[in-house]
């Protein structure tokens, strides 16, 4: 599996707690379209199809 | 009596009575049913490679009002084989700049700069009459040199009778009726396709239901050479999609997909199209310039193919085979390809040179183009009406992004423009001992470049054809009663090196007749030359 599925990112809470104030005050239509947003500039960032394809499949 | 069914534009072959009329049937070795542009695409082929063809059109030109208006950098390559591109080009209108709005805003503007090294662009805008026009001008200089193509205006086709080996024609006319035999009957005869009724065949696939309002206006006054497209367009009643381009002849084709729950009577109130039509062109200025309704009409489409494109000696090409939304032009653009794979390969069977089976491939490979087409126009129709929440909230998401970043931006899909399948994987095709650039892998359509002081294309003319780069073939090579043509450069441009070579320093590429790469190698190697032509001709040997 080529998509990093072991802990990877530094100061998880810290993280945790951005992500979730990246949403603060917003609608939740607002939330999903930013969710959307986010996840293209992710998809974008890793680039790579097969990458991209294994995350899928994890996050089902 | 032959019944209009439409009006034409031009007319481009009158009836005329022939003696055939008062004879006992004729036999000719290719009907052609339908003077469109794919019928008049092949006829021309076939006629300039010294093949007898018969077109019967029940009309006497090419219908009025609008149909196609896109046509790709492919159909000029093959149109100027054909020795029909040049009044194309030279009437079509060429645009780079466009711009994409969602709703009130703008999203992002691109100019197409075009890439160098082709002699024609990626596209230009013609009305489609002109396009059927200047194939018909072509045929009759073709003619003048002695190509044996014969074009029957007001002859319809009204019942055929498939025997063993041929087909039996029941064709109408303003003197009544009259029987023809076909060795080969090809079935040009559009979308509606009557033979593909009197056969009892089904034309069926994934059923993608909408209506487009179409309105030609005629501009007076100056407006910019700009393609418009709007994705939820602001204007009262303008649909999922609006586009506004430009044609010549101070032309602009405007579109409103409507969806399928429609009044049509009422889309098609010329006050209702004018209201909608001021909204668009006062979009960016605010002020509505003075133009007039030239054509309006409602037109829907459908996603679909027919599972075989042949049926023993009926060989279905064109809209009578596929058909696909219009997002990305891949009508007229792909049954033009099919008539240029059709055409060598008819020619060889009937001149002995081939095997009645090579026309299978047709079939198949067609079949393959098709399916591309049809899932282009239909990831085209999921962006531009999405059919879930979620699907919206992503595309949405793409519209909203793509103003900020260019990353999103070859996201937007208002339709892809039409560009040539490759033929991966098929048996006609190979070796690929070169592993040179992947646009011209064996199976794809030869790219253009700067070649000598013209165009490689320009070398590769209409037969199987060797071409030698940065070398020179050491001897001839004939197999199969096939003599290729011999194109040798001996040093390449930089564009030809780059889409042809990669890193080698010479190359050797098997051509077909309709400029698709059969094989490459880095030497000239004769035995695996001729061992390729006998595949690409259905002969291994
Ligand atoms: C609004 C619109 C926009 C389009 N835009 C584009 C575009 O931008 N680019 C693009 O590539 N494609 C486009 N298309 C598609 C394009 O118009 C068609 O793909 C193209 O016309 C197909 O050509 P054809 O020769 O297969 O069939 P047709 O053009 O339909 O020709 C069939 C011919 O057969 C004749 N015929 C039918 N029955 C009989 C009979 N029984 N006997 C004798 N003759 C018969 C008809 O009279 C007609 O002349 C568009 C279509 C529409 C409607």
């Amino acid at each position: 599996m080529p998509v990093t599925l072991t802990p990877n990112i530094p100061d998880q809470d810290g993280f945790y707690d951005e992500l979730l104030r990246a949403h603060e005050g917003l609608s939740k239509e607002q939330s999903d379209a930013f969710n959307a947003r986010l996840i293209l500039v992710l998809c974008n960032h890793i680039g790579d199809r097969d990458v991209i394809r294994a995350a899928l499949a994890a996050a089902k | 009596m032959v019944a209009v069914r439409y009006q034409t534009t031009f007319k481009l072959y009158p009836y005329q009575q022939v003696s055939a009329q008062l004879q006992a049937p004729v036999r000719h070795p290719v009907v052609i049913v339908g003077g469109g542009p794919i019928g008049l695409a092949l006829a021309l082929d076939l006629g300039l490679k010294g093949t007898p063809v018969l077109v019967l059109d029940d009309h006497e030109g090419a219908g009025l009002g609008s149909k196609a208006i896109c046509f790709a950098k492919r159909t000029l390559d093959i149109a100027h084989r054909l020795g029909a591109a040049q009044p194309m080009v030279d009437k079509g209108v060429v645009w780079n700049v466009g711009r994409v709005f969602h709703a009130n805003s703008e999203v992002f503007e691109f100019n197409l700069l075009p890439e160098d090294g082709h002699r024609h662009p990626a596209f230009i805008n013609l009305q489609q009459p002109y396009f059927e026009r200047y194939l018909v001008e072509a045929i009759e200089r073709a003619r003048t040199n002695g190509a044996p193509i014969e074009i029957r205006g007001a002859n319809q086709v009204t019942a055929i009778d498939p025997q063993d080996g041929f087909t039996t024609l029941e064709v109408d006319t303003p003197d009544g009726p009259y029987k023809i035999e076909a060795d080969y009957l090809i079935a040009c005869d559009g979308a509606r396709s009557p033979l593909r009724d009197m056969l009892g065949l089904t034309f069926d696939g994934r059923v993608f239901e909408d209506n487009f309002l179409i309105a030609d206006v005629h501009m007076k006054a100056d407006f910019p050479t700009e393609r418009w497209f709007w994705f939820d367009p602001p204007f009262e009643g303008a649909g999922q999609s609006a586009l506004l381009h430009k044609q010549p002849d101070d032309i602009w084709r405007i579109d409103f997909q409507l969806g399928w729950d429609i009044d049509r009577k009422a889309e098609l109130d010329p006050d209702r199209i004018r209201a909608r039509v001021d909204a668009m062109l006062s979009s960016q200025t605010g002020t509505v310039p003075e133009y007039e309704l030239e054509w309006t009409s409602i037109y829907t489409f459908q996603c679909r193919r027919m599972q075989s494109f042949r049926h023993g000696n009926v060989i279905f090409a064109g809209d009578s085979a596929h058909q696909v939304s219009p997002f990305g032009a891949r009508g007229a653009n792909s049954g033009v390809q099919d008539a240029e794979n059709l055409g060598w390969k008819l020619d060889l069977v009937l001149k002995g040179l081939a095997d009645d089976s090579l026309l299978d491939s047709y079939a198949t490979e067609r079949e393959f183009g098709a399916d591309e087409n049809i899932l282009n126009s239909t990831r085209a129709t999921d962006f531009l009406t999405p059919k879930t929440e979620t699907s919206r909230l992503f595309r949405d998401a793409v519209l909203t992004l793509a103003e900020r970043h260019t990353f999103a931006r070859p996201l937007v899909n208002s339709g892809r423009l039409s560009v040539p399948c490759t033929y991966d994987g098929f048996p006609h095709f190979g070796p690929d001992e070169l592993q040179g650039p992947a646009v011209t892998r064996p199976g794809a359509a030869c790219v253009d470049a700067p070649a000598e002081d013209g165009f490689l294309l320009d070398h590769l003319g209409g037969s199987f054809t060797i071409l030698a780069l940065g070398l020179a073939p050491s001897a001839p090579v004939s197999a199969h009663g096939i003599d290729p043509v011999v194109a040798c450069i001996p040093s390449p441009s930089d564009e030809l090196t780059r889409r042809y070579l990669g890193d080698a320093k010479q190359g050797v590429y098997l051509i077909r007749p309709d400029q698709h790469v059969v094989a490459r190698w880095p030497d000239f190697d004769p035995d695996a030359i001729a061992r390729a032509i006998g595949r690409a001709i259905g002969k291994d040997s």
